[in-house]
């Protein structure tokens, strides 16, 4: 019995959106496409073949990120006299 | 090592974020504002129950719907070039803007996903109330989410709450509630917010403008100018307002920028502020800097020192003073604190060294001096001066910073005479038949993208070199990778984001000429 409430709720949301959706008008529409189109490149293009972050391609441990970090901050030679 | 960094590397990096961040402004502040004057339109709907506000607030909801999905994500393109091209300066900011930009993802992602579905799918399926709650919470969420990213932003022009742990390499935050109410945070935050309510008003007026030179939808155009004008010139005040106290502000955190802007270059009581002026190259040179002089100004006199300081008698630093140093009045010059920079630099260097042999005494002593305050406040404080090679490059270019604010701050006066007449005609109805006024106003749209962009090169250019106001320079921040890849990128990111543009653009123009339903 107590189940049944939150089926209620979430089909209800369900329906919120699905008829949302379903009823949108033509620029609505239009404006999912290009905003799927966007999310694709963005995330599935741009992200994976890209921008990679850089200290986490390079080094396996947080260690060894700060250790190389600390050595690029480190620039100048006469520090170490 | 940093000194073999590829200068066109961070050349390209730069503008490959600075390509980033203006598309980007491209499509936020109409967010922010838009959402507002919606909602003040549904407030009215629900209030009077006349169907003409809904039909009105529907169609703004349209192009904020645009204009909103367009946009959306292309901030995080930001976040993914921290971490490929600027890995050093993401791993020494630490969990300073890692938090903020959390609270700021979590907090979008919730609005996105409830409140601008019940904005766009609720009518007539939630009650009238419950509607509007859901827009005023959209305009409320759109602009805290901005309040995280410009408190991360207003960290790197006045890093506060903070202690540098050399063991990590990184800033750790320290308190919370300093980098929240830093300073130019506060100012930041309200000066950039009214930004977009200005900038939202201009499109809702030079829209509305055209619908009535084309003798359409009167009703519609006159309250939604009516509306736009009062919010707008309320918002425009503010601007003024918040700017002339961020003055303030920079003149004490961003003494450098500050006299930039003004192309100041000899410091002085009874400064005079420079309203409008003309710069050209005067043949003078600091170290290798070609120094500006104006071929003509129009000068407030004593203005700038009363902006400064609240009277006449406030000296103003001039950018020889900041490089020179002026012993007088107290200013350190860049020399003395590449020092204090490098000193900062040596100790750093000593505490690896001692690390790297195991000398475990060695290394808790300098760690210590990373808590001690004194060693913070007078030497680790200047650190990225250790990175300059001159005094002179401390000097940000002048008739960039001096441009792009002087343009700013006129247009910024123009919005508030282009508000005030637009009340004026209203209230004296004489708007429809001032025609003129409809064509400035229609033109006038992409003005307030204009000022808001050169707001940000204010902010970003005229803080060069540093990324971190005094503690890394770009040049120190930027990821050892190939510049080729960074420009293969820009080339992506120009045709993408144009690409969007002009698909906003279009759809928007359609659905503008379309006009609301009937």
């Amino acid at each position: 019995m107590g189940k049944i409430p939150v089926l209620s709720a979430f089909q209800r949301v369900f329906h919120f959106y699905y008829d949302g959706f379903r009823t949108m008008s033509w620029w609505g529409k239009r404006i999912w496409i290009i905003l799927l189109i966007k999310l694709f490149l963005i995330f599935a293009v741009l992200r994976l073949f890209f921008f990679p972050d850089f200290l986490k391609s390079k080094f396996d441990s947080e260690e060894q990120r700060s250790e190389y970090v600390l050595e690029q901050l480190i620039n100048s030679p006469e520090y170490y006299d | 090592m940093i000194e073999n960094v590829d200068l066109s590397l961070v050349d390209w990096s730069r503008a490959q974020f600075a390509l980033t961040a203006i598309y980007h402004w491209f499509f936020v502040p109409l967010t922010l504002g838009l959402s507002f004057l919606i909602a003040f339109m549904e407030t009215i709907y629900v209030r009077t129950g006349d169907e003409r506000w809904k039909r009105l607030t529907r169609f703004w909801m349209t192009l904020f719907g645009i204009n909103f999905a367009i946009g959306v994500a292309t901030g995080i393109i930001l976040e993914f070039e921290f971490g490929t091209n600027w890995s050093n300066y993401s791993w020494f900011v630490g969990d300073i803007f890692g938090a903020p930009l959390a609270i700021e993802g979590i907090l979008a992602f919730f609005i996105e996903s409830t409140f601008i579905a019940v904005m766009f799918f609720g009518w007539g399926k939630v009650g009238k109330k419950f509607h509007l709650l859901s827009t005023w919470l959209v305009a409320i969420g759109a602009s805290l989410s901005a309040l995280w990213i410009l408190v991360a932003n207003a960290w790197m022009e006045n890093p506060v709450g903070m202690i540098f742990n050399p063991e990590t390499a990184r800033n750790e935050m320290v308190s919370f509630w300093a980098v929240l109410f830093n300073e130019v945070a506060v100012g930041k935050f309200i000066h950039t917010i009214s930004s977009g309510f200005v900038l939202a008003s201009m499109f809702v007026i030079g829209v509305s403008s055209w619908f009535l030179i084309k003798k359409r939808e009167e009703f519609l155009a006159t309250r939604s100018i009516l509306i736009a004008a009062i919010f707008g010139l309320l918002a425009s005040v503010t601007l003024i307002y918040t700017g002339d106290t961020s003055a303030r502000t920079l003149a004490k955190v961003q003494p450098m920028k500050f006299a930039a802007f003004e192309a100041l270059y000899d410091g002085k009581d009874n400064a005079g502020l420079v309203a409008i002026g003309v710069l050209k190259n005067s043949g003078e040179k600091i170290d290798e800097k070609e120094v500006s002089d104006f071929v003509f100004k129009f000068e407030i006199p004593g203005f700038l020192s009363v902006m400064t300081g609240g009277s006449r008698d406030t000296f103003v630093p001039g950018i020889r003073d900041l490089v020179s140093g002026n012993s007088e009045r107290g200013i350190m010059s860049v020399a003395e604190k590449i020092e204090r920079g490098k000193y900062a630099g040596a100790v750093l260097a000593e505490y690896k060294k001692a690390r790297e042999q195991n000398d475990h005494a060695k290394v808790e002593e300098l760690k210590m001096k990373f808590m001690d305050t004194v060693f913070r406040d007078e030497y680790f404080r200047y650190f990225g001066y250790s990175f300059l090679k001159s005094p002179s490059d401390a000097i940000p270019s002048v008739p960039v910073a001096f441009y792009s604010f002087h343009i700013m701050v006129m247009l910024g006066f123009f919005f508030v005479l282009v508000f005030a007449l637009s009340l004026f005609f209203l209230f004296r109805g004489t708007l429809i038949g001032n025609r003129w006024f409809l064509w400035v106003a229609l033109f006038s749209i992409p003005l307030p993208y204009i000022a808001g962009e050169l707001g940000w090169v204010v902010a970003e250019m005229g803080r060069q070199p540093w990324i971190i106001q005094d503690l890394m320079p770009v040049s120190a921040a930027v990821s050892n990778i190939k510049a080729g890849s960074v420009i293969v990128t820009f080339i992506l990111f120009a045709v993408l984001f144009t690409a969007l543009l002009v698909a906003e653009i279009s759809i928007m123009v359609r659905q503008i000429k379309k006009g609301p339903k009937h």
